[in-house]
């Protein structure tokens, strides 16, 4: 056989050739712009147009943003500045005023919150992102931090507003008051029934009993800081604080709405529908209305509790009703199997949700209660509408003054950047929670 | 031998509402209802009390009364000697206009960027992910405000038109003129007009019904059918011979046609704006109030939609694009004839609490002084009788009125394209 080979072929190679380079234009930024920019003449005349709209809208936003003009006391002194600069166009000075951000952006933050106590709004955040880290990264931080978590609420509102510590105390004494009742009573008697007292003898310790006990208590040891009244709140602290309660405190409620709503239980499952489709049927600003006109009315004769609590109510109402629609959601794609494997290994109603259903509905709908989340935060600017200070209510205020009427764009910049920066930090860490929680594919 | 005759009678005890799941459930659902009444009990006895001690019955009589107060963006007539009862009318059309016109807007704008944040075109992707993460995660107020800001601040006054040599000058043929008070458009008119219908009377609902417009569309409506026979006629040929037929010229001349010779029956023209002093006059005036709430509203909901059509695309798998494919369909095709129907089964339901997002974000008309139903019945009104009860008590209800007949048609519509399982 080889040696008719040998006879007819003249030259046989024995070594491979080496892999030879692509061609210079298929690799690196050229190869890449052929394959992502300019496949094709339609793709090319797109690149182009966008390319164009892209570097109008910068041309003429970039020299406006880069404008010397962060030191400026006053409008009229910014549009000195930018004509001694030169820049100048026919509508008069082009280019930001940034000097009513750099007087006003601690205004922007705190409202009116007073300047010598600026040090608890930003010690509550601190503490409240201590608090929120063994919820958020539960692998990386000491689990012990979680008790710290659960006392959290007691201490935010004291930082905020302030007044006597025995409030808290005497809010966090009806829990464990609650607590024990419900042990006591569901290890003698029954979890029901202990549920039923242990609810109300907390709600009568927080409505009749702790008044009188938080005024001997703090009449024999007057410890508190200073009371901050709310219509000092405002700027983003206010933002924030609508936010965190409205989050925190619409989580359990709508998990309660969402298991009420796929309950057997008849009445129970009609008020819960009748609820959420209520919530969600209306605006929240018609909420809000009825939070600073009609809540009042509702409430017995001479009640007026503070505005920022009443909106706070109507706000975790609100939530509340979209959170339970996407919980159910969650509990609807679980597979059926789920809940009759978790009734054939003898668990209870409760037993199953806490240890078969609820982990796996929540991290199914994960993506939409973050989306929920960020709804919230943003709807916070809603309550600008009924005259409390939020950035946008303070953006009018700050163009009353007469040294900055006129200012639009720098406020509206300003504030959206850092509702953008807050919205879109969130939507990041679902989706880092979404990779992480996956447990389908590794 | 004894034997069990009859089952051990079964005592009912007290304790069994508690043990026993026979009952439980009942124990629990008459507790859940006995705590719900005890609450809308002692709601009630409250509002009533403090509403007897305001002394203000419940009464919805001021909706009789004179309003006092102007509309400026309407589409019936309406001055302020009308009641409360037909400024709040006035304004639950405004809603509906500015829901109706966001909603289009917003799709059309939404399945555009959707769309296009798939491209292949990398420069594209972007740009249109940098739109939607921007509208995505700044409130939709700031953008209503912004909006109308832009509007207000960088377009020219009616002023700049004016002169030898205006600064400014009317887009389009000189018949629409962009201003910083509002857009002026030409107005349909007609010179041998078929009038209008009166309905209701002299009521505070009455509404003046354009003859001319029903005529244009019964006519359009009976072209259109015209043309889908056209079209029923050339899919029957297509099966039975295999060739299709050419349409489109028939299909166009059907449309237009009839249309036209309508249009000129009734001697159709451009009521053209034109300045006439300080101000534009003529024409249809659509204020900066109805723009920017109409743009933000739709700016704002169609990233959402952008998010949604794009998962909706993503979901079908990229067998039947294959598939569609190998069967010898063009790419167009492709889109329309497998992907699409398919991703709208993903899409609608979403889609529609889209909607009823951007219906219930319209009541933020507030901010920017457009008179909707919030601004009418919520807002003027309220303030100027105090019945604030019954004001926000009805503006609830409409908008719950409004949220649910959207969700049951777009529900019907769901149903109508959802996969039919054997």
């Amino acid at each position: 056989m080889s040696g008719v080979h040998a006879h007819t072929v003249a030259y046989v190679r024995d070594t491979m050739l080496d892999q030879k380079e692509p061609p210079s234009t298929s690799v690196g930024a050229i190869g890449w712009a052929r394959q992502n920019l300019f496949s094709g003449w339609f793709n090319t005349i797109l690149t182009i147009i966008v390319l164009g709209l892209v570097a109008f809208v910068l041309g003429n936003i970039l020299p406006w943003i880069f404008s010397p003009t962060w030191n400026a006391a006053s409008l009229s002194e910014c549009r000195e500045i930018l004509a001694a600069a030169g820049s100048v166009s026919d509508h008069g000075t082009s280019g930001a005023c940034w000097g009513v951000i750099n007087e006003r952006w601690v205004q922007l933050l705190f409202g009116f919150y007073p300047s010598h106590l600026y040090w608890r709004p930003i010690l509550a955040l601190v503490l409240l992102c201590v608090a929120l880290a063994p919820i958020l990264f539960a692998s990386s931080v000491p689990a012990k931090l979680i008790y710290f978590s659960a006392l959290y609420p007691f201490i935010f509102p004291w930082l905020l507003w302030g007044g006597t510590v025995w409030g808290p105390l005497a809010a966090l004494a009806g829990v464990v008051i609650g607590y024990v009742v419900y042990s006591v009573l569901s290890e003698r008697v029954n979890a029901l029934l202990g549920l039923i007292v242990g609810v109300a003898a907390a709600l009568i310790w927080w409505f009749v009993l702790s008044g009188y006990v938080v005024d001997g208590l703090s009449s024999i040891l007057p410890i508190g800081l200073e009371t901050v009244e709310s219509r000092n709140f405002g700027g983003f602290m206010l933002s924030i604080t609508i936010g965190v309660v409205a989050i925190a405190c619409s989580l359990p409620l709508g998990i309660v709405l969402a298991l009420g709503r796929q309950s057997d239980l008849m009445i129970v499952k009609y008020l819960c529908v009748g609820f959420i489709e209520f919530i969600r049927g209306v605006p929240l600003i018609t909420l809000l209305f009825v939070a600073s006109t009609l809540l009042n009315i509702f409430m017995p004769p001479g009640t007026n509790f503070d505005i920022i609590l009443r909106v706070m109510i109507m706000a975790t109402l609100f939530s509340s009703a979209y959170m339970a629609e996407v919980i159910r959601g969650g509990l609807a794609a679980l597979p059926k199997g789920q809940y009759e494997g978790a009734d054939s290994l003898g668990l209870d109603y409760w037993q199953a949700q806490r240890l078969v259903i609820m982990p796996q509905a929540l991290k199914i709908s994960i993506p939409g209660i973050v989306s929920t989340f960020i709804g919230m935060f943003k709807d916070t600017t809603l309550v600008s509408i009924i005259g409390l200070l939020d950035p946008l209510g303070l953006s009018n205020a700050i163009r009353a003054d007469a040294n900055w009427n006129g200012i639009v764009w720098e406020l509206y910049g300003f504030i959206a950047l850092l509702f953008f920066v807050i919205c879109f930090a969130m939507s990041r860490y679902s989706m880092y929670l979404e990779r992480r929680l996956r447990t389908d594919r590794r | 031998m004894t034997t069990i005759t009859d089952q051990p009678k079964s005592q009912f005890r007290l304790s069994m509402l508690l043990y026993d799941t026979r009952y439980r459930s009942a124990t629990i659902q008459v507790i859940a209802m006995l705590a719900f009444m005890l609450l809308a009990a002692w709601l009630i006895s409250n509002t009533a009390q403090n509403l007897a001690a305001l002394g203000k019955p419940i009464d919805f009589g001021f909706f009789g009364e004179r309003s006092g107060y102007d509309i400026n963006q309407r589409l019936l007539e309406y001055t302020s000697n009308d009641s409360h009862l037909r400024a709040s009318f006035i304004g639950l059309l405004n809603t509906l206009v500015v829901a109706v016109l966001g909603c289009a807007t917003a799709t059309v704008i939404g399945i555009f960027v959707g769309v296009l944040r798939l491209s292949n075109n990398w420069l594209v992707a972007k740009v249109m992910t940098v739109y939607v993460e921007m509208f995505r995660n700044v409130p939709v107020l700031l953008w209503i405000v912004f909006t109308m800001a832009i509007l207000i601040e960088t377009l020219p006054s009616p002023s700049a038109f004016r002169g030898e040599t205006p600064e400014a000058s009317m887009n389009l043929f000189g018949s629409v003129a962009v201003t910083n008070r509002g857009i002026y458009v030409p107005e349909p008119l007609f010179s041998r007009g078929l009038g209008n219908i009166h309905l209701f009377g002299d009521s505070s609902l009455r509404f003046d019904v354009s003859l001319d417009l029903i005529a244009i569309l019964v006519v359009l409506g009976a072209s259109i059918w015209a043309a889908i026979a056209v079209r029923r006629r050339a899919d029957r040929i297509q099966e039975a011979t295999g060739t299709r037929p050419t349409t489109w010229y028939l299909t166009l001349g059907l449309i237009v046609i009839p249309t036209l010779i309508l249009l000129v029956v009734l001697g159709f023209y451009l009521g053209l704006p034109e300045l006439k002093g300080f101000n534009f006059s003529g024409g249809t005036h659509l204020r900066n109030s109805l723009i920017a709430l109409w743009l933000a509203l739709s700016l704002y909901t169609a990233a959402f939609i952008a998010e949604i059509v794009r998962a909706g695309i993503l979901a079908i798998s990229h067998g039947q694009t294959e598939a569609a494919s190998a069967l010898g369909l063009r790419s167009n095709r492709i889109m329309s004839l497998v992907i699409l129907p398919q991703a709208l089964r993903v899409i609608v339901p979403p889609l529609i609490s889209q909607y009823l997002n951007l219906t219930k974000n319209s009541s933020l008309a507030i901010a920017v002084g457009y008179m909707d139903i919030t601004g009418t019945l919520g807002g003027i009104t309220l303030n100027q009788t105090g019945r604030e009860l019954e004001c926000i008590l009805l503006l609830m209800l409409i908008y719950l009125i409004i949220s649910l007949s959207i969700s049951a048609v777009m529900n019907w519509y769901n149903e109508s394209v959802k996969l039919k399982e054997r």
